[in-house]
This record gives structure tokens, C-alpha cells and sequence, in this order.
């Protein structure tokens, strides 16, 4: 078969874009300080809850133990409190269709479940059950804290965890953020009445978000809070991770992974944050890159030479800090290739300007995306209270689609000078280093490292 | 129960049709978002292969990604998402899929690439060895430089069944895909690939009348074929425990999974519907039996799950298919000890049976869990047209919640007592690897 050439006129046009609704957004402070934000929306008959905390480290000698104590205190919560076993928690969530997540990252910590409608003044007594009674038992505390440090352990045999935590050591230096999985001594370490403490002084209204989205009324809903959490009013203020350092990216770190058959390929640097005005930019410019499978990154080394199967491009969000990574895994054999490649790629973006087309497609399917991903109850709600954690409003979603639909060609260049350069990004393989050494070598100056597993 | 059993069938009116050439059309309107989803279902999956060519339904996925006949290479991709939308495809046990998400502006779009890959996808020399490259390295990422890759989907198999369908590597050896060849492709898309073999369905914010007309004008010209005979996936039940021990010099810690026969999932749906809820009676959340036993009474375990279907959905496989618990255990407890807490835990629902409360709240989360993936339009019209594939209904799709909520404690013991310690097939993995 010869290879076709794309005839636009047999291509059908696309019709008249359709309004996205806008979601009907319901925020109060209560009085102990919590930010509530209430989003009816038509759909399944579930609400989706979700509750973010602060929860960053409060310096930076602090952040390994508070990391370990964090892993526990997670799954810790959910072991029991004054009026209720674990077992008890666990069915009367699953009474209403709910199962509680408890996760925490290097800014907050997230509680996160969804519901059937008529469970939620129930789950939400239970919630401040948990905020304010929760117990931490020596028992069960010490069996949760074993089964942290075996977690924490096939975490690390995973390759992309190993790549992961070298990037982040790499960029953050002293910072907190560099912290990326604890260590298993530290988390080894951690008693109940170190989590009881950790509970009392970081579990806190104030600087709280609590977000409930879907099948629910507004009023009702506002009063159903008020009633259940009026109880949880713990003094004290949230902490913010500290301004993250600006790094000068040393030579290329290679991760030694003894007979690995790929090498995990990672280049991350700052980026702009969400109120920013070059971020619109900026997140095109990576769209352009890497970000989805129409871009050059995927073109070049998935589908015309065949090195890696999901190379990509991000940019995301901390508190402290924004990153641009980009991310690919590829075979042993090719990995300096690969790298040259992505390089190549990069500093195109930096230096020349993308064409019209490239940018109307990243364009459209960063706008197509976001409303996509919030279409769904549980969509709305992760995206609502990362924004209100974050200190914005429902608004910036609105005003970064305006933005977005405007930048030209001239300012996406103009951001991936400044940040897509590769000179300004921090590189780090994982790979076996006797077989991919040499051909990174050619490319610039390679220190070789072992696993943080295997330092200590 | 917390919701009213009138509330469980969603109310997503399903319209269906055929086309001459066979294809099955099914149209799932709902216009709350701005959002339509199209899938096509091929009804050929990882079980379909011939001996020598392992892998090969999932590398043709990739190959249907390459252009065809009006659409060069890249431009499939760049058509979807220059729209606004998402795409991806995915292989099966029993079928293989292709799906875009897109904004309600971009449906015929979406629908003239599926139609023009139906009738010609660009299989060319070039493109097949590029693909099988990224295969490889796809393989690489998900099982070879990983520790528990395979674990247990491709190592479980070989040890719970007999025929070559059922028991050998659906992603493929890489002897087997380097020597494919673009023959290979054609004939397995002649075979496979006819309209007659596939469902195409949409779901979304659409206008049912309008969207026959757009499905005649571009698939019509699809031409016919016949469709192949349906795979012998069937086997007869295991009358022996069967045990095997993989190692695994990735991994920090030991595994183990346990494979039971269950009924089957089409034929003798009411029966299987009590096997699913046993499952998440099983393994889902704090207050599930193993979760309690494993992780918090005994400490044997650091996680543990179980399941229907190697995937994961127990709704989108045909017999014969399993029920896996597998449990992920510290390297000082010893494999027969997890074994016997498990076989315990299933024994005790088989003699004492299920409370009625117990299974309400099982219920009620497994509903909420439906609910969940129906309130994607992508996951409801993928939802429907697994339905349509699988069970001939696409409305069962919609119905799921109701059916489960009428499932008794006596259905669930009744599933219990089929989970026998005789007739498990029981995986090891043992860690011979540093942790690293």
C-alpha cells in the first residue's frame, strides 16, 4: 500500500462548539477557619468528597522525620478513635458506598472518598470523628508502621521510583521537596505518640479546604457541615513548604541498575506557577514538546525510530514550586541516541518557533482536556481542591482557558527559551551503567551513581 | 441499602441497529456534558491467537494506529486531538478496543477515522517493524525491567489451564513478534477486523436520528465479510490443585496468587453475579474478610486484592475465566501460612454464609463503584459496548447495580463453596533478587 497523503476536504469539519457548563460553585469560610466549596452538578446519584490539609514540612532538618511520620499517620488515621475500632470506621464508610483514601505529598495531605448521597451526614460525623478523636492504638499503629516499610521497600525495586527520587535529590538539594519516598530506619522509628502530636499540631481548620461535588444541595450541605465539624477547632496556623532554591543543574547523573534492559531517562527544571502569566505559554510549549502523542518527542523517538513506547512531557504544580519534566524509558541500547534526540528536540523549541498548526492543536487539546477531565464528579472535585488549595478560585479555570486561546507563536517561543532550554534542565538515567555510560559520555559529563537504597 | 432499588438501573436509553455489512450500532444518548465517546470492539483478543504468533492481537492494536487508507501516519492522532479529544485502544482476553473521547463538535470526526481504519489500516513493511520496536520496549516497561510484571497475568495461566488460548503469553515473545510480517497482518486483519466482528458504539451528547445517518454515511461503505467462527475459550474444570513457583530477581518481597475456576460469566451469568460480589466480600476496603485477616488479625500480608478476569473487569470476559486473590507478603512469613488464611477465610463464607448486613454494605460500595464509572462518558459508552460484545445486551450495562443488589447470601456461600483448596491454582513468586 503506498503511504496516503491526508486530504482535508474528505475530513470531516468540526461543528459548532457546545457551551461546557460552568459549575455553580458554593464557598464558605466557616467560623473554626475551614474553607468549604459545595458544587451541585446533574450526573450519577454519588458525592465526591475530598479534604486537603497542609501538611509540608515545617523546615528543612525536619523533613525526613516529618516525611516518615507522615507515611504512618496516613493509614494511621483510619486505626481507630475514641468511640469506633478500625473495623467500625471501615464499615460504616462502607455502609454508604464509600471507601476513605488517605494520601499525603510534600504539601498536603488529602482525604478523599465518594459516597452514596444519602451517606453524607453521616461520613462527614465520621470524618470529624477521625480530625478530632483520632487515637492512634499502639497495636495496630505498630502493625501499619511494618507494613510501611515493606511498602516503602517494593517502592524503591521500581525503577521509576528510583529515577523519580535521584531527579528530585538532584533539584531540590536541602529542600523539603527532595524527600521523596522516607526512609525505612526513620519510618521504623515512628511511635504512637509521635503521630498523636504530628495529629494535634498539623491537622488544622485553618488553611483546610473541604470540597463535596455532586448529587448534593448547597444549603443543606453547608449546614450538614457546619453541624458535623463545628467541633474541629484546633489552634494554630498551616505551613507552607519554603521557596524552593534555584539549582544550577550539574553534569548528567546516571543511576546504576545492574542489568536493567531499559534506561529510565528523566530531565526536570522549574517552571512557571498557575498565576504566572507565561504559564499558558509555557504548557503549550511542552504540549508542542512531549506532551501528547501529536507532539515532535513522540514522533521522533516512538514512532519514526522506534526507542521507547510512552515518552512525555509535563508541567506540574507544588506549592513552592512548578516543574517541567520530561520522562522516557528507553532500551539499554539506545539510551545515549534517546538522549540525543530529546535534547535535539528540546533546544528546536528553545531556538525556533513552532508552526501555526502545532500550536492550534496543543491549543485545542489542552482546552478539550480540561473540560474532559472536568465532566465527572470526581474529575470536578480533585481539580477544585487542588485550585482552592492552591488559594485560587473555581475563576482561574475560566481565565487560564482565555489565555490559552490566545497566546502566539511568539511568547510560546519566548517560554521555551526560557524554560525548556535543556542547558537549564537537571538530567538523571537509570540504567546499567557498564552497558549506557560511554554513549552518555559522548553527549557531556556522566557521574555515576548507586541507588539511594543501596547508599546509606 | 442506602438507595431505593428503583434507583439502580441507570436510565441511559440504549438505541441499536445494523448495518448491511454487519456492523452492530449501538447509540447511547445522554446530553448532560457537551462530551461524545466512540468505540469500536473488535471481537478478537489475546485468547484468538495461534501458537507462533503470541502477542499478535495486541501489536495489530498498535498497527491500527498507523493511517489507513485516506489518513497518513501521525494523523489519526493529530485528527482527535487538534479536535479537543482523547484516543486510545486497548487488547483483551476476548476483544480488542479503540476509543476516543472528544467534545460533542468532533463526532463525525471521530466517527470517519474509525470507519476508514475498519475498511483499510496502512499495514506496510515500514510500520510493522517500528511498531513491533515499540512493542518491545512497551513489554520492557510493564513486565522486564520491573519487578512483578508478569505477576500474576501472564504466570498464573500456564498453571490454572490447559488449551493454548487460555495459557500462553498474550503480550507476546519477542521471537514470536520479530518475526511477524506485514502477510501476518493482513491475513489476521481479513479474518478478524470484518464489520460483521466488531461493535461500534457511541455514547454522549448526540441526536440519535442524526447520528445513524453520519454512522450509515461513513460505515456503509465498509465492504462485507463474513465473520471467523468464535475462539474455543472453554475448558473443562480443573480437578487437581496445580502449583508453580516463578522467581523474580527484581523484587524485594515474595507473592503469591491463587486461581479458582468460577462459572461462567455469559452463560450462567446469575450464578457468576454471586462470585463477584464474593470477591469484593473478599478483598475490597478495611472491612473486607481478607483485608481484616491478612493485613490486620494475623499481620501475614502488606497487601492483598481479588478479582474476576485477568484485567481486572469481571463483566468483559467469556469462560473459561478465574477468581485471583494474590497477596504480597514479608519474605519471614511463609507462603503456606498466607495460603491457609486465605483458604480459611473462603471455607468459613462457604459453612457460615454471609450476614445480610455484611452484604448490603458490599453492595452499597460496589454500587457506588458503578456509579463512579458510569458518570465518565467514556467508561459508560465503553461500559455498554463491552455489554453488547460480550453478553449480546447492552443494556445490562445499566443494569448491573440492580442485578447485584438482588443477589442473596445463599447465591454468595453457593460461590464460596466453588472456591475448593483442591482445585486452586496456586503461583509463587519468590524473590531471588537484592533489593534494588
Amino acid at each position: 500500500m503506498s503511504a496516503p497523503v491526508l486530504d482535508l476536504s474528505l475530513v470531516p469539519p468540526l461543528g459548532e462548539p457546545r457551551p461546557t457548563p460552568v459549575p455553580e460553585v458554593h464557598r464558605t469560610t466557616m467560623p473554626n477557619g475551614l474553607q468549604l466549596v459545595v458544587v451541585p452538578r446533574p450526573g450519577v446519584p454519588l458525592v465526591e468528597l475530598r479534604l486537603r490539609v497542609p501538611f509540608a514540612a515545617s523546615a528543612p532538618r525536619q523533613a525526613a522525620v516529618h516525611a516518615a511520620r507522615t507515611s504512618v499517620l496516613t493509614g494511621g488515621l483510619l486505626l481507630g478513635t475514641a468511640g469506633r475500632d478500625q473495623l467500625e470506621i471501615a464499615q460504616l464508610l462502607q455502609t454508604h458506598g464509600g471507601e476513605l483514601s488517605v494520601s499525603a505529598d510534600a504539601d498536603r495531605m488529602l482525604l478523599s472518598t465518594t459516597l452514596l448521597p444519602g451517606g453524607l451526614r453521616p461520613v462527614l460525623d465520621l470524618v470529624a470523628e477521625l480530625l478530632t478523636a483520632a487515637t492512634y492504638p499502639a497495636g495496630p499503629v505498630d502493625a501499619e508502621r511494618s507494613r510501611v516499610v515493606e511498602r516503602i521497600g517494593i517502592a524503591r525495586s521500581q525503577p521509576g521510583v528510583i529515577a523519580r527520587s535521584a531527579l528530585a535529590a538532584r533539584r531540590y538539594g536541602a529542600h523539603p521537596y527532595a524527600q521523596q519516598l522516607p526512609a525505612a530506619e526513620l519510618v521504623a522509628a515512628v511511635t504512637p505518640a509521635a503521630l498523636r502530636k504530628l495529629h494535634r499540631d498539623r491537622v488544622l481548620p485553618a488553611g483546610s479546604t473541604l470540597v463535596l461535588v455532586g448529587d448534593v444541595d448547597p444549603v443543606a450541605a453547608t449546614d450538614a457541615v457546619g453541624t458535623a465539624l463545628a467541633g474541629w477547632v484546633a489552634e494554630g496556623k498551616a505551613v507552607s513548604a519554603a521557596p524552593v532554591p534555584t539549582l544550577v543543574p550539574g553534569p548528567l547523573e546516571l543511576v546504576h541498575r545492574s542489568g536493567a534492559v531499559q534506561s529510565n531517562v528523566r530531565l526536570g527544571g522549574p517552571a512557571p506557577g498557575r498565576t504566572d502569566p507565561q504559564l499558558p505559554a509555557v504548557r503549550l510549549a511542552s504540549m508542542v514538546f512531549g506532551g501528547y502523542f501529536s507532539s515532535r518527542l513522540v514522533e521522533n523517538i516512538r514512532e519514526r525510530r522506534g526507542y521507547t513506547y510512552s515518552p512525555r512531557s509535563s508541567v506540574e504544580h507544588l506549592m513552592a514550586g512548578s516543574s517541567f519534566t520530561v520522562e522516557a524509558d528507553v532500551a539499554t541500547g539506545v539510551t545515549g541516541p534517546a538522549l540525543l534526540e530529546t535534547v535535539y528536540e528540546l533546544g528546536r523549541m528553545a531556538l525556533t518557533p513552532v508552526t501555526e498548526a502545532e500550536l492550534d492543536s496543543a491549543r485545542r487539546y489542552l482546552l478539550g482536556t480540561m473540560a474532559l477531565g472536568t465532566s465527572t464528579h470526581a474529575g470536578l472535585a480533585s481539580t477544585l481542591s487542588a485550585l482552592f488549595g492552591a488559594g485560587l478560585g473555581a475563576e482561574w479555570l475560566a481565565e487560564h482557558q482565555r489565555a490559552l486561546a490566545t497566546v502566539p507563536v511568539a511568547e510560546v517561543t519566548e517560554a521555551a527559551r526560557r524554560w525548556l532550554a535543556p542547558a537549564g534542565l537537571t538530567a538523571v538515567v537509570v540504567g546499567d551503567a557498564e552497558e549506557v555510560a560511554d554513549q552518555l559520555r559522548v553527549l557531556g559529563p556522566v557521574e555515576v551513581t548507586a541507588p539511594a537504597a543501596e547508599q546509606a | 441499602m442506602t438507595a431505593a432499588q428503583g434507583d439502580l438501573v441507570l436510565r441511559h436509553p440504549v438505541e441499536r441497529f445494523t448495518l448491511d455489512n454487519g456492523l452492530r450500532v449501538v447509540l447511547a444518548p445522554d446530553r448532560s456534558v457537551p462530551v461524545v465517546a466512540v468505540s469500536v470492539f473488535y471481537d478478537v483478543g489475546m485468547r484468538s491467537e495461534p501458537p507462533g504468533r503470541t502477542g499478535f492481537a495486541h501489536l495489530f492494536e498498535h498497527m491500527m494506529f498507523q493511517g489507513s487508507a485516506n489518513v497518513p501516519k501521525m494523523e489519526h492522532a493529530r485528527l482527535v486531538q487538534a479536535a479537543g479529544g482523547t484516543f486510545n485502544g486497548s487488547t483483551h482476553q476476548d476483544y480488542t478496543n479503540y476509543f476516543q473521547a472528544l467534545p460533542a463538535e468532533a463526532l463525525e470526526r471521530a466517527i470517519f477515522l474509525e470507519a476508514d481504519r475498519m475498511a483499510a489500516p496502512a499495514i506496510t513493511e515500514e510500520n510493522l517493524r517500528n511498531q513491533i520496536d515499540v512493542v518491545k520496549e512497551e513489554i520492557r516497561v510493564n513486565v522486564l525491567n520491573r519487578p512483578y510484571g508478569a505477576f500474576p497475568w501472564l504466570q498464573l495461566p500456564p498453571i490454572a489451564f490447559e488449551s493454548f488460548a487460555n495459557t500462553h503469553d498474550g503480550y507476546g515473545s519477542f521471537v514470536d513478534l520479530e518475526s511477524s510480517t506485514v502477510e501476518d497482518a493482513t491475513d489476521f486483519f481479513s479474518r478478524y477486523y470484518a464489520p460483521a466482528n466488531a461493535v461500534l458504539c457511541i455514547g454522549g451528547d448526540l441526536d440519535v436520528a442524526e447520528t445513524e445517518a453520519l454512522v450509515r454515511r461513513w460505515f456503509d461503505q465498509v465492504p462485507a465479510r463474513p465473520a471467523p467462527p468464535a475462539p474455543a475459550v472453554g475448558e473443562p474444570s480443573p480437578t487437581t490443585v496445580r502449583r508453580g513457583v516463578v522467581e523474580d530477581r527484581l523484587a524485594p518481597a515474595p507473592a503469591v496468587a491463587i486461581g479458582w475456576r468460577v462459572p461462567d460469566p455469559v452463560g450462567d451469568l446469575d450464578t457468576y453475579l454471586g462470585t463477584v460480589l464474593l470477591a469484593e466480600l473478599l478483598s475490597e476496603g478495611d472491612a473486607s474478610r481478607l483485608e481484616r485477616r491478612l493485613l490486620h488479625t494475623d499481620r501475614l500480608a502488606v497487601a492483598q486484592s481479588s478479582y474476576l478476569g485477568l484485567f481486572g473487569d469481571p463483566f468483559d470476559v467469556r469462560d473459561a475465566t478465574l477468581l485471583v486473590s494474590q497477596v504480597h507478603h514479608p519474605a519471614d512469613v511463609p507462603v503456606d501460612r498466607v495460603l491457609a488464611a486465605v483458604h480459611e477465610e473462603v471455607d468459613k463464607v462457604a459453612t457460615d454464609g454471609v450476614p445480610a448486613d455484611e452484604l448490603a454494605r458490599v453492595t452499597a460500595r460496589t454500587e457506588a463503584q458503578l456509579l463512579q464509572q458510569a458518570d465518565s462518558v467514556l467508561g459508560r459508552t465503553l461500559g455498554f459496548a463491552s455489554a453488547e460484545l460480550i453478553h449480546g445486551r447492552a443494556e445490562l450495562a445499566g443494569e448491573l447495580a440492580a442485578r447485584l443488589a438482588a443477589v442473596t447470601p445463599e447465591q454468595v456461600q453457593t460461590a464460596a463453596r466453588g472456591l475448593s483448596p483442591d482445585t486452586a491454582a496456586i503461583l509463587e513468586l519468590r524473590a531471588t533478587g537484592a533489593a534494588r
